[in-house]
């Protein structure tokens, strides 16, 4: 009677070691897998979230028709004078593949020299791949100073 | 001199009862390579070798000079041409190394697709190449940002960008690549780490596995040659063929000199990231028929981003070429498939006409 019960118990029981074995083998694995995993996802930058930068250009130093790359907290900004003497701020960051983008005063346009995307003044793209318009900031002048904030 | 060599002898029986080296010496003697009128395409995987072996010895001596942090990248490299000695010749050699390996080592890879070197028994050879290649591409990609120069800078911003093209975790991969939003010194340090720990343990891996299954398989024989009965000659591989390796080992470290020498690796600009991308920003050449595909696809296709049907465009067919063994079924019979040629062949035009345009093709208009 014995004998016939024995391969039965010896099979649970070593199915039961084999299923701890697997089990701690796994959580091994697991708790090894688990922080390196976080630990290769960058932590979330501090400054990217300011809305609003004060720059450190003056509005006397953007003549009309040119313009000028700003840092926009972490983010690249440009600052452009249009023709008729206005101020406008984009994020520089093109849309399309993600390279700074650039004033070409022959053209009166925003241009990436990456891929050739031209945008216009308004930040539409008017020739070129980018898929869609340059983020439009709110540019406002006070006294000598100017102000970008991000539209809420 | 005789009781030299019997301390000689004795050192080597000692090693062989332990070691058994006398096998690695069979394995080398037993394989024959055939001669026949595309025998020339079998140097190849051995020059990509060779210039493997050239780039990880130049690439520890720039481990002892280089700095990888944002700050001082570009310095160190700075440091490295102009102060201290053959540190050019060093880099330059270890620049011009890369760009002739990806070349032959896609000159490998074509000739074996033309010659149809990836049908049975040798699958798993052609997709450890496959992956091997990817490899080195990768080292290129990772290698080309750490001098932190402005071409670099743009290359790599336009590069990880492409990640983020790929559906559903594109955004998420591309952060962990470059280590937060943008392309910043966190980049820097992970490439470098990827650069150096990364892709060489992988090569490692690989290139042992390549190896072994080129030496176990023996060198595949095209199949017109086959079909004809096999070719009538052959050549050892250890002494005969090794040695005719060796000259074109010999001429590569030659060619390699002269280019580094005439046409060292220039570093240019430090990166700025808060300066427009300079026109004429490009990415390594062999980069170059994608990102010029890209330049070429409108914005959008049907209801896709045209950015993101190239993508995965390329995505696919390097999953298909991964897997040609599979594809091509003739081949695998022992049949001659002509179209899978003609379809090589046209590959190959487009990526040649695409990379001149890339270079010839002016960036502002």
């Amino acid at each position: 009677m014995a004998s016939r019960n024995q391969p039965t118990r010896q099979h649970s029981r070593r199915g039961f070691i084999n299923w701890l074995l697997g089990t701690s083998l796994g959580g091994l694995v697991l708790s090894v897998l688990y922080p390196v995993t976080r630990y290769l996802i960058p932590p979330a930058a501090g400054e990217s979230a300011s809305a609003t930068v004060t720059l450190s250009i003056r509005p006397e130093d953007v003549p009309p028709n040119s313009g000028q790359i700003f840092r926009f907290g972490s983010q690249p900004g440009i600052l452009v004078r249009t023709p008729s003497g206005e101020l406008r701020a984009f994020s520089a960051a093109c849309p399309h593949l993600g390279c700074i983008v650039q004033y070409r005063d022959d053209l009166s346009r925003v241009w990436c020299a990456c891929h050739n995307g031209h945008f216009d003044l308004n930040g539409r793209v008017v020739q070129g791949p980018p898929p869609g318009p340059l983020e439009v900031f709110v540019v406002n002048e006070r006294a000598d100073e100017i102000v970008v904030s991000r539209d809420a | 001199m005789g009781k030299l060599r019997e301390h000689f002898d004795s050192l080597y029986r000692w090693l062989d009862d332990r070691l058994s080296l006398s096998v690695a010496g069979q394995m080398a003697k037993k394989k024959d390579v055939p001669v026949h009128k595309h025998t020339i395409w079998y140097y190849l995987g051995g020059m990509t070798l060779f210039l493997f072996c050239v780039q990880v010895a130049t690439g520890i001596l720039l481990l002892f000079y280089y700095r990888p942090s944002a700050e001082d990248a570009y310095e160190s490299i700075q440091f490295l041409m102009a102060e201290v000695e053959f540190g050019w010749l060093i880099r330059s050699i270890h620049h011009w190394s890369a760009n002739l390996m990806i070349f032959t080592a896609f000159l490998h890879l074509f000739s074996v697709m033309l010659l149809k070197a990836y049908r049975r028994p040798r699958e798993v050879t052609w997709m450890s190449g496959v992956l091997l290649l990817g490899i080195s591409m990768a080292f290129g990609f990772t290698g080309y940002l750490l001098p932190w120069n402005e071409l670099a800078y743009f290359a790599t911003r336009v590069g990880t960008q492409i990640m983020e093209a790929v559906p559903v975790a594109g955004a998420f991969l591309a952060t962990v690549l470059r280590g937060g939003s943008d392309v910043s010194g966190a980049t820097l340090t992970r490439f470098y780490a990827i650069h150096v720990a990364v892709l060489p343990m992988m090569v490692t891996f690989l290139l042992f596995l390549h190896l072994f299954l080129v030496q176990k398989q023996g060198m595949s024989e095209p199949l017109d040659v086959e079909q004809e009965g096999g070719s009538k000659e052959k050549m050892p591989f250890f002494p005969n063929f090794l040695l005719r390796d060796l000259v074109g080992w010999l001429t590569a470290l030659a060619i390699l000199a002269a280019l580094a020498a005439y046409f060292p690796a220039e570093l240019g600009e430090k990166a700025d990231p808060f300066a427009p991308a300079p026109a004429g920003i490009k990415p390594e050449w062999y980069f170059m028929f994608m990102f010029q595909t890209l330049k070429y696809l409108p914005a959008h296709i049907l209801w896709f981003e045209g950015e993101v049907v190239g993508i995965l465009a390329f995505g696919l067919l390097g999953l298909a070429l991964f897997v040609v063994p599979f594809i091509d079924r003739r081949a695998d019979r022992g049949e001659r498939s002509r179209w899978f040629t003609w379809m090589v062949i046209a590959v190959i035009i487009y990526i040649i006409v695409l990379t001149y345009l890339g270079y010839t093709a002016d960036p502002t208009v």
